[in-house]
């Protein structure tokens, strides 16, 4: 179906969906730390917008609970703990090189979308028009949070991919089946929430005990000739 | 009903009680008994599904049947014994300064509270909550595997956060694709969720959805599981944290994603009308199987080699659900008894060992048998049991998931019987030299409780010589259950 002839909430979303991927490839290019999180407040923003039109346009008031959440959370909470940890550590202008070069990496995302879009091919239409088009949107979205994750060496930028992967979770569940049930939407929001501050625990401890925040240094364990002597101390 | 929400009440208390007065010096006596009374409540749980049948919540939140109550039963089973160890073990770690109050509060509460997700993981009917209690399991003990603070503590407690963080989102994305298949069945449903309701509507869901979610949730939960290539993080958790945790960690925290792992399948097998789901579990299960097999020659932490060994059972019954004949089905749930026993058993001991020794690196363990004979010989005749000699009940359980792979697939007992032998020679040729062998000097005995250990090889000893009838019982209804009818 042509865009041009959809119902007018159909296009928004789609657009939202395209602007949601087009964010998850900004983080995954983004080298600045600082750019970094406000990508990811603004790809949050978007998935906000996304779930208050949903919640409006079928009638699904619970939505606007959620849409209340990811902007409390993944808006303002989440991206001031990351700031609020940046200025701490003073790591406000650190920059930092992807691991097998930017254009790489890119191709690599590119291939992954369209991965998604040729896995969920299969799918008969079901419902929604747009359906397939977002599942294969927030399948790519978790995607490329996997694969920042795998290509930065910062505690910060791989946190950042994780919660592109839990938008990416919940970009799918609002708008494939109009949000999970209420308590299990809870239960997650209430996870992410529990992860978030772990993660700045994390951050502390990891500085406190190899004096960075570069994952690199984190590599004393491996799957054979562990040789590790548990109490070096004795 | 009653029973079960005192069940997950008891942890529930513990978790505030013990965050205040965890690191008082009765709190370990305190965290003791708290494990107790949920220990009684699912004992009165089990006793009223057993005769009764199954119980759904009113607001059907809770469901449990036959193969869920004997997880909840050995769960808190476990919980109870590895809190008994855990009092002496950690006041020891206190004595030598290893902990301190707070790390103490934390400790004791997220025991409670790691035990509390695990329960509500077991028992819940909603499969999103049931992830939710999954992950919620994995923040709980996240903070206790780094709970040293040293240098290897913290990057496994960072890998098993980003590993078991990222594996357990795919299978969030598994169960939203199962809503969405659900909705579409029975559009507008609140239940469209609950699993006692998907298992009526399961054989009318779209089968590509449904083969697309079980790809996910195999991976996501899989990853849990400690399933090879995804197995990365569980080494380096179950062997940095504090031997308490490792015991349950790999005693119990495995089998509830291979328990969620099968009632997804319940799922999916009646949808697809094929054999795909039991297929690609069998595969994964296999390489797991083979890969830890090997890698347990390659070890020199005495934690890590029996964190593969874990990596080596978990796959074996998750190959076992795979071939998903009623032998096989049955063999996999008394594996996953008889495993969880032997395994926290062997945990603990490790626990004495390595106080006994002053190390975890194998090759500084030398003469246990010589300075501490209990001690020595728990861990002999364990490394036996988790062996699969006769008689403990591995072997009985190795022994049906045999026959059920000769019967069904026999070209594929060639590998399995390698595997046996591997893994065996794996944990012998580090065995030997720790138990045997000429004790350092200066080794001394600790003080050490082995009831717990005593009584888990006991039950596992039992199990392989005869099992109860009422066992036997409760096993096929659970068999029937999983995969349509029952071995008896």
């Amino acid at each position: 179906m042509p865009l041009a002839t959809m119902p007018l909430a159909e296009q928004f979303i789609l657009t939202l969906a395209a602007l949601i991927l087009f964010s998850s490839f900004l983080l995954l290019a983004q080298s600045r730390i600082v750019s970094l999180i406000n990508i990811f407040a603004l790809q949050g923003g978007l998935l906000c917008l996304t779930t208050v039109l949903m919640a409006a346009t079928f009638d699904h008031p619970h939505l606007y609970i959620s849409a209340f959440i990811t902007l409390a959370l993944k808006v303002f909470f989440i991206p001031w703990q990351l700031r609020r940890m940046v200025v701490r550590f003073d790591i406000r202008r650190q920059v930092e090189n992807v691991v097998g070069g930017p254009l790489l990496v890119m191709l690599a995302a590119g291939a992954l979308t369209l991965f998604s879009y040729y896995v969920v091919l299969p799918i008969r239409e079901l419902s929604l028009f747009s359906t397939r088009n977002t599942i294969a949107v927030s399948l790519a979205v978790i995607l490329i949070g996997m694969l920042m994750i795998i290509t930065r060496r910062k505690a910060v930028a791989q946190v950042i991919g994780f919660m592109s992967v839990e938008n990416g979770l919940f970009f799918a569940a609002v708008v494939s089946t109009y949000g999970m049930p209420m308590v299990v939407e809870l239960g997650v929001a209430f996870d992410v929430l529990v992860a978030a501050i772990l993660f700045g625990i994390f951050f502390l401890h990891i500085r406190a005990g190899i004096g960075s925040l570069d994952v690199d240094y984190l590599n004393k364990l491996t799957e054979v000739d562990s040789a590790y002597d548990a109490e070096v101390e004795e | 009903m009653t029973a079960l929400y005192l069940t997950l009440l008891f942890p529930l208390v513990g978790v505030f009680v013990l965050a205040v007065v965890g690191n008082r010096p009765w709190a370990g006596t305190l965290n003791v008994l708290f494990t107790v009374a949920a220990f009684v409540a699912a004992l009165k749980l089990s006793l009223n599904v057993f005769s009764y049948g199954t119980l759904i919540s009113p607001g059907k939140l809770f469901y449990v049947d036959a193969f869920n109550v004997y997880l909840i039963l050995l769960n808190a089973l476990i919980g109870m014994t590895t809190a008994i160890f855990s009092r002496s073990y950690m006041a020891h770690e206190v004595e030598i300064g290893r902990v301190d109050g707070p790390r103490m509060r934390l400790y004791h509460a997220m025991y409670q509270g790691f035990l509390l997700t695990m329960l509500v993981a077991l028992s819940t009917n909603n499969l999103g909550i049931l992830w939710v209690a999954v992950e919620a399991a994995t923040l709980a003990t996240v903070l206790l595997v780094s709970l040293y603070r040293t240098p290897e503590s913290i990057e496994a407690g960072w890998k098993y956060f980003i590993l078991c963080g990222v594996g357990i989102a795919q299978a969030l994305f598994g169960t939203v694709l199962i809503y969405f298949a659900a909705e579409h069945v029975m559009p507008g449903s609140e239940e469209a969720l609950l699993w006692s309701v998907l298992r009526t509507h399961a054989s009318q869901m779209e089968p590509q959805v449904m083969t697309l979610a079980f790809v996910f949730l195999l991976i996501g939960y899989g990853t849990k599981v400690g399933l090879v290539p995804l197995h990365n993080w569980l080494p380096d958790a179950h062997s940095e944290g504090p031997t308490p945790m490792s015991a349950i960690l790999s005693g119990l925290l495995l089998n509830i994603a291979l328990y969620a792992i099968v009632r997804f399948k319940m799922l999916v097998d009646p949808a697809l009308g094929n054999h795909l789901a039991g297929h690609m579990m069998m595969g994964f299960g296999l390489l797991s199987f083979t890969v830890a097999g090997l890698l347990l020659h390659r070890q020199r932490d005495v934690k890590r080699l029996f964190s593969y060994s874990s990596i080596e059972h978990m796959g074996l019954m998750t190959f076992a659900f795979g071939i998903g004949g009623p032998l096989a089905t049955f063999g996999a749930l008394l594996h996953m008894i008889v495993h969880s026993l032997t395994k926290s058993a062997i945990f603990v001991t490790v626990g004495h060992v390595t106080h006994v020794s002053g190390t975890q690196a194998i090759d500084k363990i030398r003469g246990l048998i010589h300075t501490q004979p209990v001690v020595g010989w728990c861990f002999l005749i364990c490394t036996v049991a988790i062996a699969g000699f006769p008689p403990f009940g591995i072997f009985t359980s190795e022994f049906l998931l045999f026959n059920a792979t000769m019967k069904s697939f026999p070209w594929l007992v060639i590998p399995l019987l390698l595997g046996f032998g591997v893994a065996f020679a794996g944990l012998f040729r580090h065995m030997q030299r720790m138990v045997y062998g000429a004790p350092p000097p200066g080794q001394v005995a600790v003080t050490a409780n082995m009831w717990p250990v005593i009584f888990h090889l006991f039950l596992v000893l039992w199990l392989g010589i005869a099992i109860p009838g009422v066992l036997v019982d409760w096993l096929n209804q659970a068999t029937i259950m999983v995969v349509g009818m029952g071995v008896l």
